[in-house]
């Protein structure tokens, strides 16, 4: 059992647990993942390190409400445990010095990638973050990617907060002016392929975080298969990064809805045993 | 001289839920003896001077021993003598291919009536799980050595050998990747083959000797084999198995309700997808489902298929139903209760819908060649034979091979082009300085008891090392 040493809400839907695991905590790195399991009948399922501390022991992991497993999740509090905490798992994230990293970010992947862009500064980039949500309601960690970024943008789709429009636009104006060397996305998956396909005429690799879904995460069941290059690759071990610009985008999103009518049927079924 | 004994040709037949009732549930197939059947069949031995059903068994139980304690109703007797040998007998009697193993070199095999060894081996394992404690274990006795071993996974080879150096001694632990101990046993040979509480009985007996276990343990990733040498542990045996599924390489084969037969009986047996949504993991199965192969992973895989509620289920195999590598139990029982054998037919291509869901496979004949390495016929394609069959799921259910996890980081372990860890058959060891190795992980995809006869020897060695 893994103890949840702390939690946060970042947004409405949108929590942060630190989890003790000291094991997982002193091998992580930047762009890997844990596999969680909240109970005895939960399902499995990846989420990003969001941040580690060795000292303390402990890993940190954000996560989105969006179907039974996510929701169940977010009724533990600091104290509850978690049966199981598998990692860190995939590879971790390409860092080098590149010259000029452009990272972009949206929705609960502003907090996995505040480790990603300060390890590419401490690696001698100049970092420039861009970070998209919804709305106002939303923002969070502003200061926290604002202080391991050289530039840091801020969009909200409806204009609420700093500039209004999608993240690929304020990427568009980068790559127009020069000087990008490496760009990194991470969030929904439409959010990484419009990223793809808008640094895609300039010939700039883009790095993104496949996320498709899992079981084991170990390289065991294959059900996390992506095409990269016409090729088929398991997410959970060959990634999750992979060059956007060659990601089978369609096929991720086709096998990412296979359960769309499981999943309802698990949510109804759960909202009606808590109502119970 | 005695008179010369007359031979009991009748084998004592296992009792077994009929197939319409047991494709409606996951509860386990075959019953087991009752006390009566046990003691007639274990009457059948003739106790041989020179047994030679025990060169069948990679183990080497003393198996005229056993089954004269059955016989004499010396129950206590029976589990001593399989335990001294056998960690595990409540599974190997249920999934031990016994008729290429002991029962195939029993002297009693050449009339066609070899003793039901496996049958014999499980009710004793049944006999003492309901006869808890009449049986002492072993545990006070063990002296430690102060030395320590880490194995990694908990599969059948881990199992063996943590069990046969705890015995010896050693302080081990095993390191499993997964949230349950057991490897395939677990997550792969179903619930109504093989029942989960027997696998983890028999792990906690393992664990009775001291054993630790440490699950959610990815060794390569939150520990390398390295760190573990490096961090106290005098020698690591790996076990990990050979659990990284093989496809087809066709077009479509990335379409939703496309299943490795590893994630399909994953999701079943570990996930106990077969409760959903009272578990979280789902499942699909629709009504028409091919299962591609013929080994017993598709034989389980089309099984489990039938339970979940499909209305068709087929095997589509290559070849013809004499080469196909599962066992003729398995084949039957899956024929019993209503798979349908697509024999001589071969996949081209999978046809998917405007959603990317599967839809249906094209298909073509083949015919049978000469035999090939393997001495099975090879099968050749039939030109112009294309046909479409209409399915709602396809599992690929072609074998399984080496995960990379471990051997990408480990230095100086070699590998086969295979993948699979060059080992040394009679000791276990890897080319790497006090690291041993066994399972599916040294010799791909077999069996069980092959594995932990594997385990049984690397132990032995271990322990020849570090105590040499
Ligand atoms: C490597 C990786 C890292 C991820 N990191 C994060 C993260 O840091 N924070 C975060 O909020 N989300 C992350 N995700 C996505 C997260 O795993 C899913 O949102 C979660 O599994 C949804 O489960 P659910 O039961 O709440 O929703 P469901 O209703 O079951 O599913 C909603 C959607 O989530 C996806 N999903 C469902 N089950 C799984 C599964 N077992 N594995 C993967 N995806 C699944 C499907 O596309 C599905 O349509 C990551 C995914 C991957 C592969
Ligand atoms: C569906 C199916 C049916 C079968 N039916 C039969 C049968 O009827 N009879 C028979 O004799 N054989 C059968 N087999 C074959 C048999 O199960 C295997 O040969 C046997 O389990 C191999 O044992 P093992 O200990 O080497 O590996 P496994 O049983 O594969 O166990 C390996 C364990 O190591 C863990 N592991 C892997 N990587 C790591 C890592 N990096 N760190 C930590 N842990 C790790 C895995 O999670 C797993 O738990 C079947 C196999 C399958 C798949
Ligand atoms: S362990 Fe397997 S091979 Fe050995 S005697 Fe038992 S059933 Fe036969
Ligand atoms: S070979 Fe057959 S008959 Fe002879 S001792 Fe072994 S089991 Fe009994
Ligand atoms: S999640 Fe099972 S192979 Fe990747």
């Amino acid at each position: 059992m893994y103890q949840i040493l702390a939690r946060e809400d970042l947004s409405k839907d949108i929590h942060l647990f630190r989890v003790k695991a000291p094991e997982v905590a002193r091998k992580a790195r930047p762009g890997q993942f844990v596999i969680v399991r909240g109970s005895e009948e939960g399902e499995r399922i990846p989420l990003t390190i969001a941040d580690w501390d060795t000292e303390e022991g402990s890993v940190t992991i954000v996560f989105m409400e969006v179907g039974t497993t996510s929701r169940k999740l977010a009724c533990l509090k600091a104290g509850d445990h978690l049966m199981n905490f598998v990692g860190p798992l995939g590879q971790p994230t390409e860092i080098e010095k590149f010259g000029t990293v452009v990272c972009v970010a949206g929705g609960f992947a502003i907090a996995t990638i505040v480790p990603i862009a300060r390890a590419m500064k401490e690696a001698g980039n100049k970092v420039i973050s861009i970070m998209g949500f919804r709305t106002k309601d939303l923002v969070f960690w502003e200061d926290r990617l604002g202080s391991v970024s050289d530039e840091l943008i801020v969009t909200t789709d409806d204009g609420s907060y700093q500039r209004k429009g999608m993240v690929t636009e304020p990427l568009k104006e980068l790559l127009q002016d020069g000087g990008v060397n490496r760009v990194i996305a991470i969030g929904p998956t439409i959010m990484m392929k419009f990223c793809s396909l808008t640094s895609r005429p300039f010939g700039i690799k883009t790095i993104v975080s496949l996320n498709p879904i899992m079981v084991d995460g170990t390289g065991m069941c294959g059900c996390c298969r992506v095409l990269v290059n016409n090729e088929t690759r398991f997410a959970c071990v060959d990634g999750p990064d992979f060059n956007g610009h060659e990601v089978d985008w369609d096929l991720l999103m086709n096998r990412q809805r296979t359960y769309l009518k499981e999943e309802k049927e698990s949510l109804e079924c759960w909202k009606k045993s808590v109502s119970a | 001289m005695p008179e010369k004994q007359k031979i009991n040709l009748n084998r004592a037949s296992m009792p077994k839920q009929t197939p319409e009732a047991r494709v409606k549930n996951f509860s386990e197939v075959a019953l087991g003896y009752t006390q009566e059947q046990a003691r007639e069949e274990a009457g059948r031995c003739i106790q041989c001077k020179k047994p030679r059903c025990m060169d069948g068994c990679p183990v080497g139980i003393d198996i005229p021993g056993f089954i004269k304690a059955i016989a004499k109703d010396d129950l206590p007797e029976a589990v001593r003598i399989l335990k001294d040998k056998n960690s595990l007998p409540g599974i190997c009697g249920r999934v031990c291919p016994q008729e290429t193993q002991c029962e195939m070199t029993c002297l009693l095999a050449k009339k066609g009536a070899p003793i039901a060894i496996g049958r014999l081996e499980r009710y004793v394992a049944s006999w003492e799980q309901s006869h808890p404690g009449v049986v002492a274990q072993k545990k006070e006795s063990i002296k430690s050595n102060g030395k320590k071993v880490a194995v990694v996974g908990s599969g059948p080879a881990g199992l063996t050998c943590a069990a046969d150096l705890a015995k010896l001694g050693y302080k081990v632990t095993i390191l499993e990747a997964l949230h349950v101990t057991g490897g395939v046993l677990t997550y792969g040979i179903p619930e109504f083959r093989l029942p989960k509480g027997i696998v983890q009985r028999e792990v906690n007996y393992v664990a009775s000797l001291g054993v630790e276990i440490k699950l959610d343990n990815v060794i390569g990733k939150i520990a390398t084999v390295d760190e573990l040498l490096q961090n106290g542990c005098d020698a690591v045996f790996l076990a990990p198995g050979a659990g990284a599924p093989m496809f087809l390489n066709i077009p479509g084969e990335n379409l939703s309700g496309v299943y490795s037969a590893n994630e399909f009986l994953t999701r079943t047996n570990l996930m106990k997808a077969y409760l959903f949504p009272q578990y979280d993991t789902p499942i699909q199965v629709g009504q028409r489902v091919a299962v591609f192969g013929g080994g017993n992973v598709a034989m389980d895989a089309s099984r489990c298929a039938l339970r979940l509620g499909a209305k068709e289920v087929y095997i589509v195999y290559r070849r013809s139903e004499v080469e196909m590598p599962a066992r003729a139990e398995e084949r039957e029982n899956a024929k019993e209760e209503g798979v349908i054998f697509k024999l001589l037919a071969n996949p081209r291509r999978f046809i998917g819908n405007e959603q990317g869901r599967v839809t249906g496979v094209e298909l073509y004949e083949m015919e049978l060649g000469e035999p090939d390495e393997s001495g099975r016929r090879r099968p050749i394609p039939k030109p112009g034979t294309e046909f479409t069959m209409d399915i709602d799921i396809a599992i690929p259910a072609l074998g399984t091979k080496p995960n990379p996890i471990i051997p990408s980081t480990t230095e100086g372990l070699e590998l086969t082009r295979w993948g699979t860890v060059k080992t040394d058959e009679a000791t276990g060891r890897t080319s790497k300085d006090r690291v041993w190795c066994g399972g599916d992980m040294a010799t791909g995809s077999a069996t069980v008891i092959s594995a932990m006869g594997a385990a049984r020897r690397a132990a032995n060695d271990i322990h020849a090392y570090l105590s040499g």
